[in-house]
């Protein structure tokens, strides 16, 4: 491997043996499929020269890449792939994507936590070059000269001595029965070689997006398929205890009704259970549901009511809890009496309202499923579907479309379980569609979290001691009823994590049982804890008389990298070798941020001001100062946001860019309104009217996204925006009004 | 029995005059350019033309689409890419895409009715349609791209 000579370079390998990535681009390659046609073959597979499972070349020139992550908006299905065609030299102009069906072969293909590209960059790179080297072995074979003589450059194998060439294609044939070389024989492009990576594409998918051909789950469809739409229990866990389908019936279209049964604990990812009316269309289906009289065993949840819940929650949160990270002595310093400030944040369930709802098509025949679905996570289908359906995982082939978002919701496949049941049930293709109200009320929600920050402040204003305890119902209580601690993956999300160089500090976290199922969302626990870290610390700021861009540059104090050594820190799922907390990290993106964003010097109206937070989430470090304006009303508007980004190596600068202007979007919608409730157990909202999200006209108008020059290794784009948009905006409205928001969303403060 | 055009083409519908026509189009026509978001005309999905308006598909009753001229994403433009298709592709905006027809239908009714539109008419406009992915920036730009191509 004697290309591989920077520093930056020999850290991405270390990174891939030590976070799991080698084993699998060990274990996945090399692979010669061979070229009988399975049911989830695509052209890469079927393709002449197909030195892996990511690749394939045909004779006319042709090359498959195949995208095995799946497409919600984050350009995964782009970005990956131009990592492979970088390596390979390939013309991007002659790349054909092939949507990988759910196979473990890829890897894991759960395109959650900001990973694609950390995750798989390495791999990709190892696809590429594989296809090169093979390619000029063909050609120095057909031209008797040595391999290394000879060179690439875009789609042509050149022999520069003679300037002999041949293209890719015309090589395909003799590439083909070449041995698949060895990892430490190939050779990877030097950076100064890259045409894609830095530079990036728009997606593949632009065109077909804007002429509205592209097809989402929403669009499948297989000839002979019925429509599904299901009446799930309203309360978590609920049962059927009679049902009458007489009026629905009697609905044009309506075919028939169907019970589903419900989940047995813990539900995990499936079904819910329920009543699925059985239709013509889509409408007919609603129809039948509206006409249905059931009447439900609401069972244990039914006690859950979101306002006593969140005393409960607050109540725990003033309590001493389990130690999660631990400096020094806390209790010792508070008891010396001075200056101690104390707060209370809350954050409430949150939930995903990706623009297209729930929706699958399955059809279940000869033992075998096959669907269509827009899922993040395609071997979690097969998984949930070889389950429900009792055949093996082989036997479920998960075809992924485009996905109207995600968000997290879309790793969870209960939805998909539903068609497949269904359409075994009825013996022929069933699509099940969700309704705004259905996906309102039957998320995995962001949990709801109380937080308790405390800090005994010095003479200089620098805490002498600083506690901090979080209480919130866990995501493994999907997987676990008895869960009720946060988990160390989501722990470490802005709580165990906090960089401050302080001599006692102590991290804790609290019980909460769940009463609704809990899951990912964008950014997850890092919501609500950098929220509640990023705001606390603003509070100590002016507590202190202090700028606060100088007073957290000063609580992070000098660059080091952060001690875990003690704490129970996943660093999500990466090594910290490779991506540690490192503070000079950190300590640039906020001096870029309060440089870009004029910090300090910009000249703004009456109730008018900066807001400033920091956070490193998924590897990602981040700053944000939003400007923010509050008029007579309480209302306010984001006339323009200033982010700095270090992800380390960006392979899609534009797409990014998109990422960070995004997420200052979807913080707003939970700054300002983002509030699921529960009475009796049952959601409360049900669509846009009263799970309100941000829109144009209330989103800000100007994000401008910055991104730091770097040969780190690549980290997390899609989440890492989002918290620190939440507490920038917040910290701007105390900054504007006077007012501290400890408490999400916005309506639940009086600003004026 | 309904005759209404549908892209240009005359078409009759003889089913239930309460179904809306976004289902009409997705699943009798199979047109799925138009998008299912909300159901009650709070996101803008579903967002067509009727005779040049923009209109929410999904709570537009086929009962009441006799003699209707309709236009979907699919039919937007003829020959080629709308200005508004080809804005939207220079300035790079969908991130998922879901919303953007719905919003590029929008857009394109917005510039039939004002050439040159300001900030405070985009935002009357184009608050109606939902972006999750937070495009926003990137469609108001692309608005205007649209509009100077247009001029």
């Amino acid at each position: 491997m004697s290309a591989i000579e920077n520093v930056s370079r020999r850290r991405f390998l270390k990174g891939l043996a030590v976070a799991g990535g080698l084993v699998l681009a060990v274990r996945y390659y090399p692979e010669i499929t061979g070229h009988e046609r399975s049911p989830g073959s695509n052209q890469a597979d079927l393709a002449k020269f197909h030195p892996n499972v990511f690749l394939g070349i045909n004779p006319d020139g042709t090359v498959y890449i195949v995208a095995h992550r799946s497409e919600m908006g984050t350009t995964s299905r782009t970005s990956l792939p131009l990592v492979v065609a970088d390596e390979l030299d390939a013309d991007w102009k002659l790349v054909r994507i092939e949507q990988a069906i759910g196979d473990t072969k890829y890897g894991s293909q759960n395109t959650d936590g900001s990973q694609s590209i950390r995750g798989f960059y390495d791999v990709m790179r190892v696809a590429g070059a594989t296809g090169r080297l093979m390619l000029v072995q063909a050609a120095a074979k057909q031209w008797g000269v040595s391999p290394e003589e000879c060179t690439t450059d875009m789609h042509v194998v050149v022999h520069p001595a003679t300037k002999r060439k041949l293209g890719y294609g015309d090589l395909a044939t003799v590439a083909s029965k070449l041995p698949v070389p060895a990892m430490a024989e190939l050779k990877f492009k030097q950076k100064s070689e890259w045409r894609y990576v830095g530079k990036g594409s728009p997606s593949v998918d632009l065109e077909a997006l804007c002429t509205g051909k592209a097809v989402f789950g929403m669009d499948a469809h297989l000839d002979g398929m019925v429509f599904a739409s299901i009446e799930h229990p309203p309360v978590l866990g609920g049962k059927v205890k009679s049902v009458n389908d007489q009026e629905a019936l009697k609905v044009a279209g309506v075919r028939q009704t169907v019970q589903i049964d419900p989940y047995q604990p813990p539900p995990a990812f499936q079904p819910l259970g329920g009543v699925a009316v059985i239709a013509d269309n889509t409408w007919a289906a609603f129809q039948g549901r509206k006409k249905l009289n059931i009447a439900w065993d609401n069972g244990a949840n039914e006690s859950y009511d979101s306002d006593a819940y969140k005393k409960e929650l607050q109540d725990t949160a003033r309590k001493p809890a389990k130690v999660v990270r631990n400096l020094g002595d806390v209790d010792a310093t508070f008891a010396k009496g001075g200056k101690v400030i104390e707060a209370d944040y809350y954050v409430p369930l949150l939930a995903h309202a990706s623009m297209e709802p729930m929706v699958a098509l399955a059809e279940f025949k000869d033992g075998r499923a096959t669907i269509w679905a827009p899922t993040q996570n395609p071997q979690a289908v097969q998984d949930i579907v070889s389950k429900e359906l009792g055949i093996t995982k082989e036997n479920v082939i998960c075809h992924v479309t485009l996905l109207g978002g995600g968000f997290g919701r879309k790793s969870k496949p209960d939805y998909v379980a539903e068609a497949a049941v269904l359409s075994k049930k009825l013996g022929k293709p069933v699509k099940v569609v969700w309704t705004r109200e259905d996906d309102i009320k039957f998320d995995y929600y962001n949990a709801v979290a109380a937080m308790h920050l405390k800090a005994a402040l010095a003479e200089n204003g620098k805490p002498s001691a600083w506690l901090q305890r979080s209480v919130f119902p866990p995501i493994t209580s999907i997987f676990d009823v008895n869960a009720v601690y946060g988990d160390p993956a989501h722990l470490q999300q802005g709580w165990t994590d906090i960089p401050y160089d302080l001599p006692n500090l102590r991290v804790e976290n609290g019980p909460a049982n769940a009463h609704v199922r809990i899951g990912w969302l964008r950014s997850v626990a890092n919501i609500y804890h950098a929220f509640g870290v990023q705001c606390f610390t603003d509070e100590l700021a002016h507590a202190s008389g202090r700028d606060p861009v100088d007073y957290q540059l000063d609580l992070i104090g000098h660059p080091r990298i952060v001690d875990l050594k003690n704490t129970n820190y996943p660093n999500y799922g990466a090594s910290y070798d490779v991506y540690p907390i490192d503070t000079a990290r950190l300590i640039r993106v906020m001096h870029m941020a309060a440089e870009k964003g004029e910090w300090g010097k910009r000249k703004l109206g009456k109730r008018s001001a900066l807001g400033f937070a920091a956070h490193r989430s998924f590897l990602t470090y981040v700053a944000t100062v939003v400007e923010v304006e509050v008029d007579d009303q309480g209302e306010i508007k984001i006339p323009r946001v200033d982010t700095v980004v270090d992800a380390g190596l960006v392979v899609n600068p534009e797409a990014t860019r998109a990422q960070f202007q995004g997420a200052a979007v979807f913080g707003t919608s939970i700054v300002k309104t983002g509030e699921i409730t529960a009475t009796k157990g049952a959601i409360d909202q049900s669509n846009f009217q009263d799970y309100p999200v941000a829109r144009m006209n209330e989103a800000p108008y100007q994000t401008n996204v910055y991104l730091v020059e770097s040969d780190a290794p690549p980290a997390g784009v899609g989440e890492p925006g989002v918290p620190p948009f939440v507490a920038a905006l917040c910290n701007g409205i105390f900054a504007a009004t006077g007012k501290r928001i400890r408490e999400l969303p916005l309506s639940k403060n009086k600003l004026v | 029995m309904i005759q209404l055009k549908v892209n240009g083409v005359q078409r009759s519908f003889d089913g239930d005059p309460q179904m809306p026509l976004l289902w009409y189009l997705r699943d009798e026509l199979r047109l799925t350019g138009t998008k299912f978001g909300c159901g009650v005309a709070l996101c803008g999905a579903c967002t067509v033309h009727k005779n040049g308006e923009a209109i929410r598909s999904c709570v537009t009753l086929m009962g009441t689409l006799a003699g209707s001229d309709i236009t979907t994403i699919e039919g937007l433009s003829e020959h080629g890419l709308h200005p508004v298709q080809k804005a939207w592709i220079q300035v790079n905006v969908p991130q998922c895409g879901y919303c953007q027809p719905g919003q590029m239908m929008q857009a394109a009714a917005l510039l039939r009715a004002k050439k040159n539109p300001s900030d405070a008419d985009i935002d009357d406009a184009m608050s109606g349609n939902i972006c999750r992915c937070g495009t926003y920036q990137r469609i108001r730009a692309a608005v205007k791209a649209a509009a100077e191509e247009q001029t």
